[in-house]
C-alpha cells in the first residue's frame, strides 16, 4: 500500500479517461459532470468509455472474489491509451489502484495489465492538485464548510490532504474541523445494509459532529459516504446537506469562467 | 469433566446485542470517553510518525521471524524451560487445557486458585471448568475481579471493566464484598479490592498467569502488568501455572524490548508498565520464596489453522495490545460484550473464527466498515481489513483446491446471497444490459420503494437521478 | 500421538514461505543512538529522575556514606515500624549499623511467616542491578539473599540504585549485562509503585503491591544537590 505523498506524478496530460463509478452514475451524475467540467476547464480532454460499469468493490468487500474478478475484468481493458484514469471517488480509486493487482493474482498476464492500470488511477482531487496543478479562483461569498473524507480515501489514497489543499485555494471558504474527523461515517457499502443499527449510530454521530461545526454544508469526495449522510439528515428533517467536492469546486469557482 | 460449550455467535444474536448496545446512551458515552482517552494517550507516545513506522517495521519483522521459526522455537523453549525446572504441557484445544490445569490443581488438593490476567484462560473457559470440579478460580486483576464479582465477562482485553462506572462498582462492592460499605471514591474502592485480594494471595495454593512473551533462548516467561497481582499470583502460592497461546514465543531476549515498548505504548499510552516480570524457573534451594512448581501450558485451540494459511498466519503476529479495538468505530459504539467472544473488536473478528469455527462466528468479520483504523494502528502491522475480507470470502465458499480448509468454511453461504451476487455480476459484466438498467431505473425513479432494508432504518430511501451519468455523457458527446 | 506431536506436526506441515533474516535489534538501536545526542552520566541521572517521578516514584539522592542515615530519616518521617531487608544482602552491614528502628531480616522461607509478612511489615529495602533512564525503571534480580517478595508485599519499597549503573535503554541493559547468558529464577523491571486504572480509567496507586516506591540514588557528593 503506498503512503500518501510517496507517489511520483506525471506531467499534466492533454487527455484523460473518466471512470464515473456506479453510484455517481445512478445517484449523483451531476458530480460526474462537474468533475468533467473541472478537467475540461484545465484544457484536458475527457474520455468516458461507455462500457464502464462498476469497479467491483461491493463484491470484493463482501467476500465474492470470482464475481469481483469478472466485473473488474470487464473494466480492465476499457482504458487502452496510456492516459490517466480519473475517479471521482476515493474508495473506487482505492479499489482499482490498491486491489486490482491482487484480484488477478491467479493470472500473471492479467495481473500485469491490472498493475499497469493501477499506476494510471488517480482520485479526482489528487489529480487536480498533483497532476493538473490547478489554480482555483474563488468567486463565491464567504462561507464555512466541513469536510468528510471516506476512510478509503484517507488511508488508501491520501485524499483528505488533497481535498484540503484544493479548498485552501479558496480564500472565501473556511473549512471547519469536526469532532472525530478521521472516524468512519458508518457507510461501509454493504455494512450499512447488514448492520443497520451500528451503521445508523455511526452515521448519526457523524452528522451531529458535522452540524456542530456551524458549517453551512459539508463537502465530500466520496459519493457513498455523502449519500449515506445526506439521507440520514433528510430522515431527521435537517436542511443541512453534503455536496460532492467536484460540484462544490465547480460552483464556487464560477463554472466556465472560473479558471485563474 | 464436562467441557463448557464455547460461545456460539449466531448472526441474529450479535445484531440484537449490537442494537441494544447502541441504544444504551450511557454505555455509548462511557465507551466513547474511555476510547478517546486511550486514543489520545497512545497518540502522545508517538509524536514522530516516521519513528513509529521504524518501530513497527522492527516489531513486525520480529513477529514474522518468530512465526516462521515457530515449531523450532517452541521446542527450544520447551528444552530450556525443562532444564530450568519448569514443566511444559501442550493442549490442542480448550478441553485439554482445562484438564491439564485441573489435574495439577487436584494433585495439590487446591481449593483456591488466584489468577492474574490471562485472556487465554478466558478463551478456554477455565473458570467454569474449575468451578465444575469445586475449585474456586478467583480473578485478581482489579478489572477482572470486578467483572467476575458481577458474573460478567471482560468487555475489553486490557481494561476488562471499562463498561462500568465507579458508582456501579461502588454498589457492587457494597452488595457483594463482606464488610464493605458504599463508597464511590476510586482510591477507597481499590483499597477494598486490595484488602480482599491480599488475603486470597496469602491463602491460595495455586496461582495462574498468562504470558506476554516466552523467550526460547533462556526459557523465560515475561509478564506485563501495572497492579502487581500478576507478581503475587506467580510468587506467593506454592504452584504457578502459566497458560499461553503457542504463538507467543520469540527467539531471543533482545527481541523483547521492541515488542514490549510498542505493546504498552499502543495499549494504554504508557512508555512502560509498573512491572515487567521475567520468570525462568521455580524456587531454587536456598531461595526463600517463589513457587516450588512452575508449569507452562501451551495452547493451540485453532492457532495452527491460522498458521497453516500464509495470509491468515499474520493473525498470530498479535501482541494483544487492544489498540485495534480502541480505534474501532464499531467497537466504540457497541462495546466488548456485544461480540459474544473472548476477544472483541477487530482482532476478535479475525482470531475467533479460528478458535470457534466459521459456523459460529461468520457474522463477526462482517461487523466492520473496513475503514482501516485498526490496521493503521496495529503495532505489528497485521493487515486486519484484508483478513476480514478474506474471512468473509471463506464464510461464503467451500474450501478451494490449494487452500488449507477452515473449520466452518462456507457456513454463511445461502442460495439467495449467491443468486444476488450472480445477478450483480451478470448485470455489471454486460455494458448494454447495465445501461438499459440505468435507463429504466432513472425512468422509474418515482417507484423507488420507500423501505430499503437496513438502509432506511435511519435514512430516507435512495432514489435514482433523473438521468444517468452514462446518458449525460453520451448527450455531451453528441453535442460536441 | 500426543498433543505436542500433533501441534508440532501441523506447524511443520504448514506451507513455509521464505524465513525472514533474523531481526537486528542492535543495529536498530545503534542507528537511533547515532541520531541522538550522546548520553552523559548527568543526563541519564536527570532523565531517570524525571521519568521515575512521572511514575509516582520518589527519588532521593544519597551518597555511599550517608544513605543509611538518610534511610533512617525517611523511615522515621513516615513512622515506619518495621523495615524488611536481606540479611545476606550486600548492604546489610551498613544498614544494621545505621540504628534504624524495627529492622527485620528476611531470613526464613516465606511459608513460615506469610501472615506477618503480609500484615505486619511496613517497608522493604532491596538493592538493584541497575536502572533504565529512558523509562525511569529499576532492574531487580531477586535471589536467596534478597527474596522476590521483598519488593512486592510491604506497602513501601525502598530501592538502592547506583548512579553508575544507569543504562539508556532496556536493550542496552540486556546486552551489556549479558542477560542471555543466564537468567535468574525471577527478574523484574519496576517503574513506580503498584497502580491501576481499572475503575473508570482513574489512576489509583497501591493496587496490590507497594503504595510508595522510594529510590535511594547513589551519587557523588557534588551530584547530591
Amino acid at each position: 500500500m503506498d503512503q500518501a505523498g510517496s507517489r511520483q506524478y506525471p506531467d499534466k496530460p492533454t487527455k484523460v479517461y473518466l471512470f464515473g463509478t456506479c453510484l455517481i452514475d445512478l445517484f449523483c451524475p451531476e458530480a460526474g459532470i462537474d468533475a468533467v467540467q473541472l478537467l475540461e476547464r484545465e484544457g484536458i480532454e475527457v474520455h468516458f468509455p461507455a462500457d464502464q460499469t462498476c469497479c467491483g468493490q461491493p463484491a470484493h468487500s463482501s467476500g465474492f472474489p470470482e464475481q469481483t474478478r469478472a466485473v473488474a475484468l470487464a473494466q480492465l481493458r476499457l482504458f487502452p491509451e496510456p492516459w490517466p484514469v480519473i475517479v471521482p471517488s476515493g474508495s473506487c480509486a482505492g479499489m482499482m489502484r490498491q486491489h486490482y493487482p491482487e484480484v488477478f493474482a491467479d493470472d500473471p498476464g492479467l495481473q500485469a495489465e491490472a498493475t499497469a492500470l493501477a499506476e494510471r488511477i488517480f482520485e479526482l482531487s489528487e489529480f487536480l492538485v498533483h497532476v493538473a496543478r490547478v489554480k482555483l479562483a474563488d468567486r463565491g461569498a464567504p462561507t464555512r464548510i466541513a469536510l468528510h473524507t471516506s476512510c478509503a480515501a484517507r488511508r488508501e489514497m491520501g485524499t483528505h490532504l488533497h481535498a484540503r489543499s484544493l479548498l485552501a485555494q479558496l480564500p472565501g471558504v473556511e473549512v471547519a474541523m469536526h469532532e472525530h474527523e478521521s472516524e468512519c461515517c458508518g457507510f461501509g457499502g454493504t455494512f450499512s445494509l447488514k448492520h443497520p443499527a451500528i451503521s445508523s449510530a455511526m452515521a448519526g454521530d457523524k452528522v451531529d459532529a458535522l452540524q456542530e461545526t456551524g458549517a453551512q454544508k459539508f463537502v465530500s469526495a466520496d459519493c457513498g459516504c455523502m449519500l449515506s449522510l445526506n439521507h440520514t439528515l433528510q430522515k431527521r428533517g435537517e436542511g443541512f446537506q453534503g455536496q460532492h467536492l467536484a460540484s462544490f469546486l465547480w460552483q464556487r469557482t464560477g463554472g466556465e469562467g472560473g479558471q485563474r | 469433566m464436562s467441557a463448557q460449550p464455547l460461545n456460539f455467535v449466531p448472526a441474529s444474536e450479535f445484531k440484537q446485542r449490537a442494537a441494544v448496545a447502541v441504544a444504551d446512551e450511557h454505555l455509548r458515552k462511557s465507551f466513547r470517553g474511555a476510547m478517546d482517552f486511550l486514543i489520545n494517550k497512545r497518540a502522545a507516545q508517538f509524536p514522530d510518525p516516521e519513528a513509529l513506522e521504524g518501530q513497527r517495521s522492527l516489531a513486525e519483522h520480529i513477529r514474522k521471524y518468530s512465526l516462521a521459526r515457530l515449531p523450532d522455537l517452541l521446542e527450544q523453549l520447551e528444552r530450556k524451560l525443562t532444564a530450568n525446572g519448569v514443566k511444559v504441557h501442550w493442549a490442542e484445544n480448550a478441553h485439554e487445557a482445562c484438564a491439564i490445569i485441573i489435574g495439577i490443581a487436584q494433585r495439590h488438593s487446591t481449593r483456591l486458585m488466584v489468577k492474574g490476567k490471562s485472556m487465554v484462560s478466558e478463551e478456554v473457559e477455565l473458570n467454569h471448568a474449575m468451578a465444575d470440579v469445586g475449585i474456586e478460580a478467583l480473578e485478581s486483576d482489579m478489572g477482572e475481579y470486578i467483572v467476575q464479582l458481577d458474573g460478567e465477562k471482560p468487555s475489553h482485553i486490557i481494561m476488562p471493566a471499562i463498561h462500568k462506572t465507579k458508582e456501579q462498582i461502588a454498589r457492587l462492592f457494597a452488595a457483594k464484598v463482606p464488610g464493605a460499605s458504599y463508597t464511590d471514591s476510586v482510591d477507597e474502592l481499590i483499597g477494598i479490592g486490595r484488602a480482599v485480594l491480599r488475603e486470597k494471595f496469602m491463602t491460595a495454593e495455586v496461582g495462574m498467569s498468562g504470558v506476554n512473551f516466552a523467550v526460547a533462548e533462556t526459557g523465560t516467561l515475561c509478564l506485563v502488568e501495572n497492579e502487581g497481582n500478576g507478581r503475587m499470583c506467580t510468587t506467593v502460592p506454592d504452584v504457578h501455572i502459566a497458560i499461553t497461546g503457542i504463538e507467543k514465543v520469540v527467539e531471543k531476549l533482545e527481541h523483547v524490548p521492541p515488542l514490549f515498548g510498542l505493546l504498552t505504548r499502543s495499549a494504554t499510552g504508557q512508555a512502560i508498565t509498573t512491572y515487567f516480570n521475567m520468570i525462568s524457573g521455580p524456587r531454587q534451594p536456598g531461595e526463600k520464596d517463589g513457587p516450588r512448581e512452575v508449569h507452562l501450558v501451551l495452547v493451540d485451540n485453532g492457532r495452527t489453522q491460522a498458521y497453516s494459511d500464509q495470509q491468515m498466519r499474520a493473525t498470530l503476529q498479535c501482541i494483544r495490545c487492544g489498540a485495534c479495538m480502541n480505534h474501532c468505530p464499531v467497537y466504540t459504539r457497541i462495546g466488548g460484550h456485544a461480540y459474544g467472544t473472548t476477544y472483541p473488536g477487530p482482532i476478535g473478528e479475525i482470531i475467533s473464527p479460528h478458535m470457534m469455527g466459521l459456523a459460529a462466528t461468520h457474522v463477526l468479520p462482517t461487523a466492520s466498515t473496513l475503514c482501516g483504523a485498526c490496521g493503521e494502528v496495529c503495532p505489528v502491522r497485521i493487515p486486519i481489513p484484508e483478513l476480514l475480507v478474506r474471512l468473509r470470502g471463506e464464510a461464503q465458499h467451500e474450501a478451494r483446491p490449494g487452500h488449507p480448509p477452515m473449520v466452518g468454511q462456507g457456513a454463511a453461504r445461502s442460495r439467495l446471497v449467491d443468486a444476488i451476487w450472480s445477478g450483480w455480476m451478470a448485470l455489471y459484466t454486460r455494458p448494454k444490459l447495465y445501461r438499459a438498467f440505468g435507463w429504466l431505473a432513472t425512468r422509474l425513479r418515482v417507484l423507488t420503494p420507500p423501505m430499503q432494508g437496513g438502509w432506511t432504518v435511519s435514512r430516507t430511501p435512495m432514489k435514482p437521478a433523473a438521468k444517468t451519468l452514462h446518458e449525460l455523457m453520451a448527450a455531451r458527446k453528441r453535442g460536441r | 500421538m500426543s498433543a505436542r506431536d500433533n501441534i508440532l506436526r501441523r506447524l511443520r506441515a504448514a506451507p513455509q514461505g521464505q524465513t525472514p533474516l533474523p531481526p537486528d535489534v542492535g543495529a536498530f538501536h545503534a542507528a537511533l543512538a547515532a541520531a541522538a545526542p550522546v548520553g552523559t552520566r548527568a543526563s541519564r541521572i536527570e532523565l531517570f529522575c524525571e521519568k521515575m517521578t512521572f511514575w509516582h516514584g520518589e527519588v532521593v539522592r544519597v551518597t555511599r556514606n550517608n544513605w543509611p542515615q538518610k534511610l533512617r530519616e525517611l523511615c522515621a518521617a513516615r513512622g515506619i515500624r518495621s523495615l524488611l531487608y536481606g540479611a545476606q544482602g550486600e548492604h546489610a552491614r551498613a544498614l544494621e549499623a545505621a540504628g534504624i528502628d524495627g529492622l527485620k531480616p528476611y531470613d526464613r522461607p516465606v511459608d513460615e511467616w506469610k501472615k506477618e509478612l503480609f500484615e505486619d511489615t511496613d517497608a522493604g529495602l532491596t538493592s538493584t542491578r541497575g536502572g533504565i533512564a529512558e523509562t525511569g525503571t529499576l532492574i531487580i534480580w531477586p535471589d536467596a539473599a534478597e527474596p522476590r517478595l521483598l519488593s512486592l508485599v510491604p506497602p513501601i519499597h525502598f530501592a538502592l540504585l547506583d548512579g553508575d549503573r544507569l543504562y539508556d535503554t532496556l536493550f542496552q541493559a540486556i546486552s551489556e549485562q549479558q542477560w542471555s547468558d543466564g537468567m535468574p529464577t525471577n527478574a523484574l523491571l519496576v517503574s513506580g509503585p503498584s497502580k491501576t486504572a481499572d475503575i473508570q480509567v482513574t489512576l489509583a496507586y497501591g493496587a496490590h503491591g507497594p503504595k510508595e516506591l522510594i529510590v535511594l540514588l547513589l551519587v557523588n557528593e557534588e551530584e547530591q544537590a
